[in-house]
């Protein structure tokens, strides 16, 4: 990885204080923003919140080890998809309010799915879920705007040098 | 509420804005505006809105640096005259 930094002219990668220290602040910078998540409910944090901390711990890999070998690990596809499922789980826990209210309509009343026996402990489950899905489609996007802005200047410079060499 | 600390923070804010869009250099500028974003954030908390808090330190200070320093690197570094 690192010769392909210094092949590309780019002075990221290849420390080693900056690689440990991103390596083990990762996983709990992922676990804090799972917990926001998750914590969002019943205190400061939510969905966007944490979904921005996930996201924020991809650009500290991007940021560390290089775009070419984070975008390995995390190809555009994938992405697309996750923005779909998060999206899907929102809507999805909202037309199952609907379908199981009888009528009534409510959508995203969450008290209506029947996961447990208990009105409010349904209502705080279905929260979680909606959460979860919301947290799901901020990750994804925010890591996708941030791999195109910098992808995209690399796809650009390879043009220009093979301009250069025409 | 202290009021001489938000008498200090809200002055540095505004020092801080002031700078942010009068100087040339514009990593300089991304990085103020991320300082400042920081003491909004500050501010929130100090007017107990901590939700409010945690998405601009989050957003604010966090992602939108990190767009705009990656939006940078595309373009030059010094404001034209």
């Amino acid at each position: 990885m690192n010769t392909e930094n210094s092949a590309t002219g780019e002075g990221k990668g290849g420390d080693v204080i900056v690689e440990t220290v991103s390596r083990l602040m990762v996983p709990f910078i992922q676990l804090f923003a799972l917990y926001v998540i998750i914590h969002g409910a019943g205190g400061p944090g939510g969905g966007f919140q944490g979904g921005v901390i996930f996201a924020a711990s991809f650009i500290l890999l991007v940021i560390a080890f290089g775009i070419v070998d984070a975008g390995d690990r995390f190809p555009e596809a994938v992405n697309t998809n996750l923005f779909s499922v998060g999206v899907y789980i929102f809507a999805g826990v909202g037309l199952l309010c609907v379908i199981l209210s009888f009528g009534a309509a409510q959508y995203l009343n969450y008290g209506f799915i029947p996961l447990t026996t208990h009105f409010e402990e349904n209502r705080a489950l279905g929260m979680d879920l909606v959460e979860i899905g919301i947290g799901i489609t901020v990750m994804a996007v925010i890591t996708s705007i941030f791999f195109n802005l910098v992808w995209k200047r690399e796809s650009e410079e390879e043009v220009g040098e093979k301009e250069e060499q025409e | 509420m202290i009021w001489q600390l938000d008498l200090i923070v809200l002055f540095l804010i505004v020092a801080i804005a002031i700078a942010a869009i009068t100087v040339r250099d514009l990593l300089s500028a991304i990085m103020l505006l991320c300082a400042y974003s920081f003491l909004m954030a500050v501010v929130w908390v100090q007017m107990h809105s901590v939700d409010v808090a945690f998405t601009e330190a989050a957003v604010g200070a966090g992602a939108t640096t990190a767009f705009l320093i990656a939006a940078l690197s595309r373009t030059a570094r010094w404001e034209k005259k």
